[in-house]
C-alpha cells in the first residue's frame, strides 16, 4: 500500500515536534543564561506530553499497516504505541532530572534526552534495516554521553566509556548480522526478508548465524544475560534520572526492534529463534534474580532487577504468538511506568539524603510516608502484585507462554518471581522496618518530582485496574508486529 | 439488576482503607472511627445476605457481572453459593474483632488500619469471586498487607523471619496454581475466567490428572497442607494478634476454599485421581500437627500448631469427595475460623498483658481476666469437638465422610482430636488456673471492646452448637452443587 504526501507527513509530526522541541531547549538555553534556564525541564516534559497529543491527533495507525516514506518507515499500532510509551518516559524523566543542578541548567541535557527519544521512536516504527541502524545508533549516542553526564564525577565518566565500548561493539556484532541477512535476501526492507528468504532457500545454519550475531546487539539493548555486564555498572554511575530512562525507555526500544526483526526476517528459522529466546529468558531472569539478592546499592539492585524483568518480557516474546508480542508490549507499558516510578524515588531519596544505599531507606516512612507508599506500590509492581500494573504484564507474558505449550517456562518464570519478591520486600523492609536518626526531618519534594510521582503512580494503578483499553492497544500492537 | 451488596461488602473496607490512609498520622481517633464503622458496615451487611440467602433454592445468588477485559474473557463476576456464604460471614465477623482487638496499637496506627482493612477487601473478595483471573486478583492483594504488617507490628524477635518466610510461601504457592489456572483457561478452549463456564469444560482425564496438584497444592499451602505448613506457626506467632487472627481464622480458609473452588470443582476427575494422597497428606496434618502443638512451650505457638492440625480435618473433608466429609469441611472452615480467632484474640491479651509467652510461667490468670478464660475455655471445647459446640458439629460429618472413604484415615485422626484435647486441658490448667505467679498481682483485666469481640465469637461458637442447621443447612446446599459436579457423588 502506498500512501499520499499529506498522510506520511502528518505520521511523522511527532518527530519533526521532536527536533523542533530540541531545537527550542537549545535555543533557549542560549537565551537564558541565568536561572530561568531551570524552566527547561518543565518546558522539555510539557513538550513531550504536547507531542504525546499531536501522536493522538495526526499519527493514528490506519487499520492495516502502511508502509511510508519510501518504505523507511512502517505506520502501524506498534510504532504508535512505543511512541507514546517513549514521549512519556522522557517527559516523566524531565522532571525527575529537576533540582539536579549539574543536569538541569545544561540545556543540552534535555536536548540529547529529546535526540535519543527521537531515534527510539523511529527504531519503532523502521521497516528498513538501513533506518533501523541508524535509529538505533541516533538512540545509543546521545544515551552515551547522557550516561557521562557529570563528568567531574569519575563514577558517571566511567559509566559512560563503558556503556559506549559495549554499545559500540555489539552494535558492530549487529551490524554483521544485519549485513548478512541483507546479503541472503537482497533487500533491506523488514517486510519482504521472509519471502526473499524462502525464495533463494538460504540455509538454515547461515541465517541461525545471523541470527545470534542479531541477538546480540538486541540482548545488549535490552540488557539480556549475558550482555548485561554493562548494566549495573552503568546503571549506578550515571545520573539516576538517565538510568532510569535507560532502564525503561532503551529497553522498550530495544524490545520493539527485537520482536520487528525476528518475526520477520528469522521467520524461516522460527522454532529455533523461539528456543533461543527462550534460553535467554531463563537465564535473565535467574541470573538477574540471583544477583540483586545480594545488593545494597538501590541502584544496582534495580540494574539486576531490570534484567531480570527483561527476561520475564523475553518469556513472552518467546511464545513467538501474536498474544505473546501484546503481553510483552503490555508488560513494557507497566514496566516503564513502574520501574520510573522506582527511580523516580530512587532520585528523589538520593537528591535529599545524598546516598543510593539501602541503608538510606531506613525511617523513611516515617520521615515521608507519602514517598515510602509510592515505593512500595513500584517494588510490588514490579513483584508481580496486583492491583499494580506488573501483575497484569506477568500474567500476560505467563499465559502467553502456557498458550503456546511452554508452560514449564512460565513455570521458571514463576518461581524467578518468588525470588524476586524476596528482594522487593526487602526494600521495603528498609522503608518500613528500620529506624534512623533522621526520621523525624520531613523530605522536601518539589513540586516537578510530585507531578512525575503522582503520574507514574496513577498509571501503575490504571494499568493494573482497568485494564482492557491498554490491552486492546497492546493487543493491536501485537498483531502489527506479527503481520507482514 | 438487584442491589450490589456484595461489591459493597468487598469494597467498603478498601475505600475505608484509602480514607484512612489520607487522613492525617496524628488522628488516631479518626483512623479507628473510620475502621470500625467500615468494618461494623461489613458485619451487617454480610448477616443481611447470610439470612437473604435462598438455601431452599442453592445455587449462587447475589449474582453482579460487570465485563473486565472482555478481549480475554475476564469479567468481575461476584457471587456466593452455600459454601462460600458462611466464610463471607466469618471474614466480617473476624476483620470486625480484629479491629477492636487492635484498638490501643500505638505505632503508625494509620498504616496498620488501613492494611488491616484491604486485608478483608482481599479476603472477603477470594469468597465471592467466580471469575478465575479475579479469584487471583483478590487471593495476592493480601501479600503486601500479611508481610508489612507481620514485620512492623509484630513480634520483634521473629517478625522478619516470620513475615518473610509466610509471604514467600504463599506467593510462591498461589504463583504455581496460576500456572496451573492459565492451563484451564487454555486448554478448556473457551477464552474466559467464568468459573461456572470452566466447570462444564470438560477437560480430558489426563488433562484434569496433570494440573490438579499444581491448583490444588499451589492453594492449598495457604490451606496449611502437610508438608507445606511450617509458614503457619511461625507467621501466626510473628503477627500482631489480629493479624494471627485473620491470618489462622480467615487467610487459611481462603486457601482450602481456593483449593476447591479452582482445583476440586474445576477439575474433579484430578481430585477423584490424587483423593487418597490428599487423604494421606491431610491426616498427617491432623495427627502431626497435634502432637507439635502439645510439645510446644509458647503458648501462641501451640495455637499456631493447633489450627494445622484443625486445617488437616478440613482437607481431609475435602478429599473424601462425598456428602458427609465436604459438609463437614464446610462447617469446620467456619467453626475453625471462630475458634482460632478466639484463641489468637485470648493469647494477645495475656501477652498484651504480662509480656510473657512461656506457659510455664504464666498461670492463674482466669481471675484476673475472667472474660479471656471463659473465651479460652469455649474454644477449647470447641477445638476438642465437644458436643454442644461448634467444633463437633462439624468435625462429626467429617469422621463419618472419612470412616466411608478409608477407615484408617478416621481411626488415626481420632488420635489427633485426643491429643488435642491433652495440650488444650494442659494450657488451660497452665495459664488459667493454679498459681499465681509473683508479677500477676498488677494484671488488669480486658477491656470493654476486647469483651465485646470475645463475646460475638464465643455466642458463635455455641449459638451454632446448639443449633447447627443455621449453618448446615446453607452449606449443605452448596455441598450438593458441588457433589454434582463429581457425578453424583
Amino acid at each position: 500500500m502506498t500512501a499520499d504526501f499529506a498522510t506520511m507527513l502528518s505520521a511523522v509530526f511527532p518527530e519533526i515536534g521532536l527536533v523542533v522541541l530540541m531545537v527550542v531547549v537549545l535555543g533557549l538555553d542560549l537565551l537564558w543564561r541565568d536561572e530561568r534556564v531551570r524552566r527547561l525541564g518543565w518546558i522539555t516534559a510539557a513538550g513531550c506530553l504536547f507531542l504525546v497529543v499531536l501522536s493522538l491527533v495526526f499519527a493514528l495507525p490506519p487499520a492495516e499497516p502502511l508502509l511510508i516514506w519510501g518504505g523507511m518507515l512502517r505506520l502501524d499500532a506498534a510504532g504508535f504505541v512505543f511512541r507514546i510509551v517513549f514521549l512519556l518516559g522522557a517527559a516523566l524523566t524531565a522532571l525527575f532530572s529537576l533540582g539536579q543542578d549539574d543536569l538541569q541548567k545544561h540545556g543540552e541535557y534535555y536536548g540529547l534526552m529529546l535526540v535519543s527519544t527521537l531515534g527510539m521512536s523511529l527504531m519503532a516504527s523502521a521497516a528498513d534495516l538501513i533506518m533501523l541502524y541508524l535509529a538505533i545508533e541516533l538512540t545509543s549516542i546521545p544515551l552515551y554521553v547522557l550516561a557521562g553526564f557529570r563528568f567531574r564525577d569519575d563514577k558517571s565518566v566511567e559509566a559512560g566509556i563503558k556503556y559506549l565500548l559495549f554499545g559500540a561493539m555489539t552494535s558492530a556484532v549487529m551490524l554483521y548480522g544485519l549485513s548478512l541477512l541483507y546479503g541472503f535476501s537482497g533487500t533491506t526492507q523488514i517486510a519482504e526478508l521472509a519471502e526473499q528468504i524462502d525464495r533463494h532457500s538460504v540455509p538454515v545454519s547461515l541465517l541461525v548465524i545471523s541470527l545470534v550475531l542479531v541477538l546480540v546487539g538486541f540482548g545488549f539493548k535490552v540488557s539480556a544475560v549475558p550482555f548485561h555486564f554493562w548494566a549495573p555498572d552503568v546503571y549506578e554511575g550515571a545520573p539516576t534520572p538517565v538510568a532510569g530512562y535507560l532502564s525503561t525507555a532503551s529497553k522498550a526500544a530495544g524490545f520493539a526492534v527485537l520482536m520487528r526483526v525476528i518475526l520477520t526476517g528469522f521467520w524461516a528459522v522460527t522454532p529455533i529463534w523461539m528456543d533461543l529466546i527462550a534460553g535467554l529468558a531463563i537465564v535473565s531472569m535467574t541470573v538477574g534474580n540471583l544477583l540483586a539478592l545480594t545488593q545494597t546499592n538501590i541502584k544496582r539492585l534495580l540494574a539486576y532487577s531490570s534484567i531480570a524483568q527483561a527476561g520475564y518480557i523475553l518469556v513472552g516474546v518467546a511464545a513467538g504468538t501474536s498474544f505473546g508480542m501484546s503481553g510483552a508490549v503490555y508488560y513494557l507499558m507497566a514496566y516503564l511506568l513502574t520501574n520510573l516510578v522506582a527511580f523516580g524515588v530512587v532520585s528523589v531519596v538520593g537528591q535529599r539524603v545524598g546516598s543510593d544505599d539501602l541503608s538510606a531507606y531506613a525511617g523513611l516512612s516515617r520521615r515521608a510516608p507519602a514517598v515510602a507508599l509510592i515505593l512500595l506500590i513500584s517494588m510490588l509492581s514490579l513483584g508481580g502484585i496486583p492491583p499494580f500494573a506488573g501483575f497484569v504484564g506477568k500474567v500476560l507474558v505467563f499465559a502467553a507462554a502456557v498458550e503456546a505449550g511452554r508452560w514449564w517456562l512460565a513455570l521458571i518464570g514463576v518461581i524467578n518471581s518468588i525470588v524476586a519478591l524476596y528482594y522487593y520486600l526487602i526494600v521495603l523492609k528498609s522503608a518500613y522496618l528500620l529506624r534512623s536518626e533522621d526520621e523525624q526531618k520531613p523530605l522536601q519534594l518539589m513540586a516537578g518530582w510530585r507531578v512525575a510521582l503522582l503520574v507514574c503512580v496513577t498509571g501503575v494503578l490504571v494499568l493494573g485496574v482497568v485494564i482492557a483499553p491498554w490491552f486492546e492497544w497492546a493487543g493491536k500492537a501485537g498483531w502489527a508486529l506479527s503481520i507482514y | 439488576m438487584q442491589f450490589p451488596w456484595l461489591s459493597l461488602l468487598i469494597f467498603t473496607p478498601l475505600i475505608a482503607g484509602l480514607v484512612i490512609l489520607a487522613l492525617p498520622a496524628g488522628r488516631r481517633d479518626w483512623i479507628r472511627g473510620v475502621a470500625v464503622i467500615a468494618a461494623s458496615l461489613d458485619l451487617l451487611m454480610s448477616l443481611l445476605v447470610y439470612f437473604r440467602y435462598d438455601a431452599t433454592v442453592g445455587d449462587y445468588q447475589f449474582i453482579e457481572r460487570v465485563p473486565w477485559v472482555p478481549q480475554l474473557g475476564i469479567s468481575y463476576y461476584v457471587g456466593v453459593d452455600g459454601f462460600s456464604l458462611p466464610l463471607v460471614l466469618l471474614g466480617s465477623v473476624v476483620v470486625f474483632c480484629g479491629v477492636l482487638i487492635s484498638w490501643r496499637i500505638e505505632d503508625r496506627p494509620r498504616e496498620f488500619f488501613a492494611f488491616l482493612m484491604f486485608l478483608g477487601t482481599s479476603v472477603l473478595g477470594v469468597f465471592c469471586s467466580l471469575d478465575l483471573f479475579q479469584l487471583f486478583f483478590f487471593f495476592e492483594l493480601a501479600v503486601f498487607p500479611k508481610y508489612l504488617m507481620i514485620i512492623l507490628w509484630g513480634y520483634p524477635k521473629t517478625r522478619e523471619y516470620g513475615g518473610m518466610k509466610l509471604t514467600l510461601y504463599l506467593f510462591a504457592g498461589s504463583v504455581i496454581a496460576l500456572v496451573g489456572a492459565l492451563a484451564i483457561y487454555f486448554g478448556s478452549g473457551l477464552r474466559t475466567f467464568d468459573m461456572l463456564a470452566l466447570e462444564k469444560a470438560g477437560f480430558p482425564l489426563w488433562f484434569q490428572q496433570f494440573w490438579f496438584p499444581f491448583v490444588f497444592l499451589g492453594f492449598a499451602v495457604l490451606g496449611g497442607i502437610f508438608p507445606f505448613y511450617s509458614w503457619a506457626p511461625d507467621g501466626h506467632v510473628a503477627a500482631p494478634t489480629a493479624v494471627s487472627m485473620l491470618l489462622a481464622g480467615v487467610e487459611m480458609k481462603v486457601g482450602a476454599f481456593s483449593a476447591l473452588r479452582a482445583g476440586i470443582m474445576l477439575l474433579p476427575e484430578g481430585a477423584r485421581y490424587w483423593a487418597v494422597w490428599i487423604l494421606v497428606l491431610a491426616t498427617v496434618n491432623v495427627v502431626y500437627g497435634a502432637f507439635l502443638a502439645m510439645t510446644q512451650t509458647d503458648f501462641k505457638y501451640v495455637i499456631g500448631f493447633s489450627s494445622v492440625s484443625h486445617m488437616g480435618l478440613v482437607l481431609i473433608g475435602f478429599a473424601t469427595l462425598s456428602s458427609q466429609g465436604l459438609l463437614g469441611a464446610g462447617m469446620q472452615m467456619f467453626s475453625h475460623g471462630i475458634m482460632t480467632a478466639m484463641f489468637f484474640a485470648v493469647v494477645g491479651m495475656v501477652y498484651d498483658r504480662t509480656h510473657i509467652r512461656e506457659i510455664s510461667r504464666l498461670g492463674g490468670l482466669f481471675n484476673k481476666m475472667p472474660w479471656a478464660g471463659i473465651g479460652f475455655v469455649i474454644a477449647g471445647l470447641v477445638s476438642m469437638g465437644m458436643p454442644g459446640f461448634s467444633g463437633f458439629v462439624a468435625e462429626f460429618p467429617v469422621f463419618m465422610g472419612a470412616w466411608r472413604a478409608l477407615p484408617l484415615v478416621a481411626v488415626i485422626a481420632v488420635i489427633g482430636i485426643l491429643v488435642t484435647a491433652g495440650y488444650i486441658l494442659l494450657v488451660l490448667r497452665r495459664v488459667f488456673f493454679g498459681k499465681l505467679p509473683d508479677f500477676g498481682e498488677h494484671v488488669p483485666d480486658v477491656s470493654m471492646l476486647d469483651k465485646i469481640a470475645i463475646g460475638l465469637l464465643g455466642f458463635l461458637m455455641v449459638v451454632l452448637g446448639w443449633f447447627p442447621s443455621l449453618l448446615s443447612t446453607v452449606v449443605q446446599s452448596g455441598v450438593d452443587r458441588i457433589l454434582v459436579l463429581l457425578g453424583g457423588g
